[in-house]
């Protein structure tokens, strides 16, 4: 018997089981990610700017992020007065869930075999996978929004505000440094396109003949300023330096959670964590070859995954943020120009090479 | 642009760097930066062969412009002057170094002392014993 795909049809106890499993891990190793991402912030900005970082809890501050947790747990959970409480409490949430479900369509290792049955290293395999991802990401903005809008503060508004504008002037030139990616792979599944990208590149093009066999089809090859575009516009969509507009310490207190306390904030600071592994996860996925790579399926994820977070926060430790001008500028004038021209210009050699 | 983006990269590298840290780890053992020569800190009574150099001349608390300073003077069996008392009031001393530049004998100087901090107020006033070292 040939083995065939696990589906709740045709065992629907053990793909329950699975499903529960591959959730449990994905969701845990996620968290546990977002935890220590918090850490390793702030142990590399102390290194970048000549401090130490958190080092008093644990061997050299290990436990900051336990007791971190700890102490927002317990402190006041404070509403203002004057604040709209339905959408106050639901902002957190809002920006929270879109953030952790979008890990659901990120393929982490090859195909399984187990008793007869296939099971995909992937919580679920939607046709529609980067749509979906570009969905959530534009969900989680509305939390944003609707926390900067309910806190009846100034500085909340103004930094709900600014992520509107911010989010129509990017996720533009971002969605369309993707369609360069679904023209070459010809699918919006994610599994797809890390499918295509483990082919060798001298094969897939054949006027690369002399290239090694190793070396894979990534797109980061084929489309080198689509990655450079969506890595640019991840930054923006995730609010970090230098496009943390929405947030901007500096200029709005906090921004749009200015007025958020207790566990409501630190739900804040997950998003923004977890928002981050999934911007990185993503820009792996489809740049650079997912789970491909020399070690086993996950691990070389989360190395490129870990990888990618570094240089985020190595740019956080670099760059100041840009001004407000600057990137409706930066968005309108050279982002989405360039993103429509990598799509002529991609569309123009499909057809060529036909 | 693309260099000095590049540029600024690299120094931020270059400062993660294991040994680029300038942080002192304070209150911890053996973190300490070394003070200045002229740093004015705790007081010190210099000693001399047998006994300290003080004559009680009673410069120091007529100088003190925080008036800390209580000396009370006797004769030894030599017929040489010294201080039966000597107390500074460390929590009224503004660490002026008045008392220093007036000795005529330079029986008085200041440490680079700095970490005075204490549980009880009696625990400021620097008796004689204290101050000799």
């Amino acid at each position: 018997m040939d083995p065939v795909l696990l589906s709740f049809s045709n065992d629907p106890l053990l793909f329950s089981g699975v499903m529960v499993l591959k959730i449990i891990v994905t969701f845990s190793v996620l968290m546990g990610i977002v935890a220590y991402a918090t850490w390793v912030e702030r142990k590399v900005i102390g290194h970048m700017q000549t401090r130490l970082g958190p080092m008093e809890t644990g061997w050299h501050g290990l436990l900051q992020p336990i007791a971190d947790g700890l102490k927002l747990f317990f402190k006041e959970d404070i509403i203002p007065a004057e604040a709209s409480k339905v959408s106050f409490v639901l902002a957190p949430v809002m920006i929270l869930v879109p953030a952790l479900i979008t890990i659901a369509v990120v393929p982490f290792g090859p195909d399984l075999v187990i008793g007869g049955y296939i099971i995909p290293q992937q919580i679920t395999d939607l046709n529609i996978g980067i749509l979906f991802v570009l969905a959530m990401a534009g969900l989680g903005i509305y939390g944003i929004v609707l926390a900067g809008w309910s806190s009846n503060s100034k500085y909340s508004l103004l930094g709900g505000i600014r992520s509107t504008a911010q989010v129509i002037s990017y996720e533009l030139a971002a969605g369309l440094s993707l369609v360069a990616v679904f023209m070459l792979g010809e699918s919006l599944s994610l599994r797809d396109i890390v499918a295509v990208q483990i082919q060798p590149l001298n094969q897939v093009a054949g006027f690369l003949g002399f290239l090694p066999e190793w070396i894979p089809n990534w797109h980061i090859f084929s489309q080198p300023v689509a990655f450079v575009l969506f890595v640019i516009c991840g930054m923006a969509e995730i609010n970090r330096t230098p496009f943390d507009l929405p947030e901007a310490e500096t200029e709005l207190v906090s921004g749009f959670c200015t007025e958020y306390s207790s566990m409501k904030y630190a739900m804040f600071f997950m998003a923004e964590y977890a928002n981050m592994v999934i911007i990185s996860a993503i820009a792996v996925t489809l740049f650079l070859g997912g789970w491909h790579g020399p070690f086993a399926g996950s691990v070389n994820l989360l190395i490129k995954i870990f990888g990618f977070m570094f240089f985020f926060i190595w740019i956080r430790a670099t760059w100041p943020r840009v001004r407000y001008d600057q990137l409706m500028f930066l968005g309108w004038k050279v982002f989405l120009p360039l993103a429509l021209a990598n799509v002529m210009l991609t569309g123009l050699v499909v057809v060529l090479l036909q | 642009m693309i260099r000095e983006f590049i540029k600024g990269l690299s120094i931020t590298f270059k400062h993660m760097l294991p040994g680029n840290s300038t942080t002192v780890q304070y209150p911890r053992k053996g973190h300490r930066l070394p003070t200045a020569e002229r740093f004015r800190g705790l007081h010190r009574l210099v000693p001399a062969q047998d006994r300290e150099k003080c004559v009680a001349c009673y410069l120091c608390p007529t100088v003190c412009p925080a008036k800390c300073i209580t000396v009370e003077s006797a004769e030894n069996e030599k017929g040489e002057k010294y201080p039966a008392v000597y107390k500074i009031d460390l929590l009224r001393c503004i660490f002026c170094g008045y008392c220093v530049e007036a000795c005529p004998v330079e029986a008085i100087e200041m440490t680079g002392d700095y970490e005075l901090a204490n549980y009880k107020r009696e625990d400021f006033t620097f008796e004689k014993q204290r101050l000799i070292r």
